[in-house]
């Protein structure tokens, strides 16, 4: 086996940071990750988003999502305006291999990225029956596999259709915000694959994050502000037409 | 009938301390060792950084170019396991034809400022990479700063 | 799309249905419960003498269909054997955790309990007059008590008469809670509703006194007994009397609903109007409440023979039934049908042979009777029984 200065760099740190977790039982044991250090959001900028479907495909390769399901997916909007009351939306297979040709004319036409919003209130969370659903003490909701009993419930209290159950484990499954790659200082598989810079990781705790400066310099939306879920994943170009 | 219900309390609470996990509680009304389960899930994309420490001559002429802030793998796929150990995973060929077309296939959809061709007109059936090295895709050498503006802004 | 027709748009994760008809016929299996039990508590506490004949034969009804109304859920779950997690690790938070308690209340503290007070007597003459494998039957439910001096009856019946007094706000929670379940998710404006547990409840007492009336006129029929008419009457008018607040309660959401015209109202109305057209309108609305009520108000004004007031009431009773299963399937399956986008509609594909499927389904819906059945058979309702504490007991009320 040959060990290369680089395969150092990258393996031995994020082997040790995984091993120690494992070992400790806990993550914030590992050396490099503190899970009270972070509170983890997310930010889309729609105006950059150019339906490529890329993101959709590598969180497939990234976490072994069933096909026909997503974690997360993008939605093409054509907003043709009075008289029109509501805008027509698609999303071909999520959107995995990109877009046909759009065939209505005129009107005002984007992407839009959905994911889950890993809510600070989160419905989800609240309505799980034996707490197989949480928020994580790093601002992340995640499903504990292992416990879930595949109820629904939680499903059917998610105001943004992030969730689906998972046909070969039976258990709820959604988007982890690549937890296990976040904690060993990576970032998303989204984010990182997503060639434009549409979509990016942030820690809302981090005062130098780049994406948490934009977020308190600019105007930002959440998806369903009404139901008070306490949303983190932040839009900035949000149109108003956006379910 | 009381003893009956005793009976049945007193069960209760021996399965439950029989069956609740251990780490149930620990940081909330959840399984504490979720957490590291969850954590310890296998990576799959390496990231731009692991390739920038080996592929310097293909960074070099990246960061050059209008694509210097795709990632590497939006385009090659996960290769972590390629950065693991190199030699025992070669990264598959890509398919010029599917690949280029994902992103700049022309839709209404798309940004305007965003390169967007109709492939079927644009090159008439001749493979992208024949006039378009994909590391540097502008033809007639690579601006860094008009390229990045033209891009409307980096990551 | 997993092969289901979708009209619109909806959001890629909610085309396919998360809840199936179990989940429809736990409510309805629920809801029974409540209502037979509110029945039984209108002798008990209210002093109803008239619906005395169709005491005993509520609690049996609703033990049966609590007993059978666990094993839809059991079937929908990923996975059932982890159900005891429930009662282990309870997330207070969660309505359906907490329901599993009510549940259990309900049905060790107030059914069973009422059901053994209410036969203890009858226990324990059959414990010492029948053979075979039922005399030790007998005995084990007897839980080692053989007491049935008068004085000792006498104290059955008071501690019985403060169970059911208990058992009331506890029949309210139990089928509230469903209600609750529904209510509280704010993400369904087709759930989402203060009305939801009372709107529940109302439908679950109309539901449960149907079917007791039913199953009592059908077993008089069988056995070849006279039907009680002034037992029946009675029954018949209350079921008119919780149509017509359950009812009014339906149609003020309604009204609610169109006035308010918040901004789930035009995909929700058009909805209504195509989709659950048939099983809204006109299943649950016309032939499930309309025409039973109407049913029910003519025999409480015109005078008619007992024959033909017995066929007015099964009509009615059958579509009761049928009006409250369809509003059961409109509530969990059209709140699945439509997108939380409020740009599209799917399609809900109901299997045969699935393990949530349509014979499944109908098993359940009938394995009640059975057991209801078994209870008749084991534990009689008549007085047929030697020295019955039916006529001992009641005699001084």
């Amino acid at each position: 086996m040959n060990i290369t200065r680089r395969r150092l760099l990258y393996l031995l740190p994020a082997a040790a940071i995984a091993w120690d977790a494992i070992i400790a039982g806990t993550p914030e044991a590992a050396p490099n990750y503190n899970m009270t250090d972070h509170w983890w959001g997310f930010l889309i900028d729609v105006t950059k988003c150019i339906g490529c479907g890329t993101c959709v495909q590598a969180c497939q390769a990234e976490n072994n999502v069933p096909d026909g399901y997503y974690r997360t997916w993008v939605e093409r909007y054509h907003v043709a305006g009075w008289p029109e009351e509501n805008p027509t939306v698609d999303s071909p297979e999520g959107g995995k291999h990109g877009f046909p040709p759009l065939e209505k004319e005129g009107g005002k036409n984007f992407y839009v990225p959905k994911m889950c919003n890993h809510c600070a209130d989160s419905p989800c969370t609240q309505v799980c029956p034996v707490g197989a659903t949480f928020v994580s003490p790093d601002g992340v909701v995640l499903v504990d596999q292992k416990y879930c009993l595949g109820c629904r419930y939680c499903i059917q209290a998610c105001p943004y259709g992030c969730r689906f159950i998972n046909p070969q484990t039976m258990t709820a499954s959604k988007c982890t915000l690549c937890y296990h790659r976040i904690t060993k200082g990576l970032t998303t598989a989204c984010s990182e694959t997503c060639p434009t810079g549409t979509r990016q990781l942030v820690d809302l705790k981090n005062p130098n994050d780049p994406a948490h400066k934009f977020i308190e310099t600019h105007s930002v939306q959440v998806l369903k502000p009404h139901l008070a879920t306490q949303a983190k994943v932040f839009y900035y170009g949000l149109d108003g037409s956006v379910r | 009938m009381a003893a009956v219900f005793a009976a049945g309390i007193l069960v209760f609470l021996l399965a439950r301390s029989i069956f609740v996990p251990r780490t149930f509680g620990q940081y909330g009304h959840y399984r504490g060792a979720a957490l590291a389960e969850i954590a310890a899930k296998p990576v799959m994309f390496a990231g731009h950084r692991a390739c920038e420490g080996c592929h310097t001559e293909v960074f070099d002429v990246k960061t050059k170019g209008v694509h210097a802030h795709v990632a590497c793998e939006a385009c090659h796929g996960p290769l972590a396991k390629h950065a693991d150990d190199p030699t025992a995973l070669q990264p598959p060929k890509m398919d010029v034809a599917v690949l280029c077309v994902r992103c700049h296939e022309a839709n209404k959809a798309k940004p305007a400022t965003f390169p967007q061709v109709v492939s079927a007109e644009h090159s008439g059936g001749v493979p992208c990479d024949t006039c378009h090295k994909p590391h540097s895709p502008r033809i007639g050498g690579a601006d860094t700063a008009s390229a990045e503006k033209a891009s409307g802004g980096g990551k | 799309m997993h092969g289901i027709p979708v009209e619109g748009f909806m959001y890629p994760n909610e085309i396919e249905l998360q809840w199936s008809v179990l989940i429809v016929l736990y409510p309805f299996l629920t809801g029974l419960v409540a209502g037979a039990f509110i029945l039984a508590s209108l002798e008990r506490v209210f002093r109803i003498e008239e619906v005395k004949p169709t005491y005993r034969l509520a609690l049996l009804t609703a033990l049966a269909f609590l007993l059978v109304a666990p094993l839809p859920l059991q079937l929908h779950l990923g996975h059932p054997e982890r159900s005891l997690e429930m009662y282990l690790t309870p997330h207070t938070s969660s309505a359906m955790a907490m329901f599993g308690f009510v549940y259990l209340w309900y049905l060790m503290a107030v059914l069973v309990l009422e059901i053994w007070l209410d036969y203890r007597h009858d226990i324990v003459v059959l414990s010492q007059t029948t053979t075979g494998w039922k005399r030790w039957l007998y005995k084990a439910m007897t839980l080692g008590s053989d007491n049935i001096s008068p004085s000792a009856l006498a104290l059955d019946h008071k501690v019985g008469g403060i169970i059911t007094i208990i058992g009331i706000p506890s029949a309210f929670l139990l089928h509230g809670y469903v209600g609750f379940i529904f209510g509280s998710v704010k993400a369904n404006p087709w759930w989402s509703s203060p009305l939801m547990p009372v709107v529940f409840l109302f439908s679950a007492i109309v539901s449960g006194i149907a079917t007791v009336m039913l199953v009592y006129m059908f077993l008089c029929r069988a056995r070849g007994e006279q039907v009680d008419m002034r037992c029946v009457d009675t029954v018949a008018k209350y079921l008119f009397y919780a149509f017509l607040i359950d009812f009014t309660l339906e149609l003020l959401d309604l009204i609610h609903r169109i006035y308010e015209a918040d901004d789930s109202f035009r995909s929700l109305d058009f909805m209504v109007h195509t989709k659950l057209y048939i099983p809204h309108i006109v299943i649950q609305i016309l032939i499930g409440t309309l025409t039973p009520i109407i049913l029910l108000a003519i025999t409480q004004v015109v005078r008619m023979t007992a024959a033909k007031r017995k066929v007015m009431y099964s009509l009615a009773g059958c579509l009761t039934l049928i009006g409250i299963f369809a509003m059961r399937w409109n509530v969990v399956i059209g709140g699945q049908l439509f997108s939380k986008s409020f740009l599209g509609y799917t399609t809900y594909k109901l299997g045969l042979i699935d393990r949530e499927g349509l014979l499944v389904a109908i098993a359940l819906t009938i394995l009640p009777f059975f057991i209801l059945w078994g209870l008749v058979k084991l534990l009689p309702p008549w007085e047929d029984v030697q020295g019955s504490h039916l006529e001992a007991s009641y005699g001084d009320d």
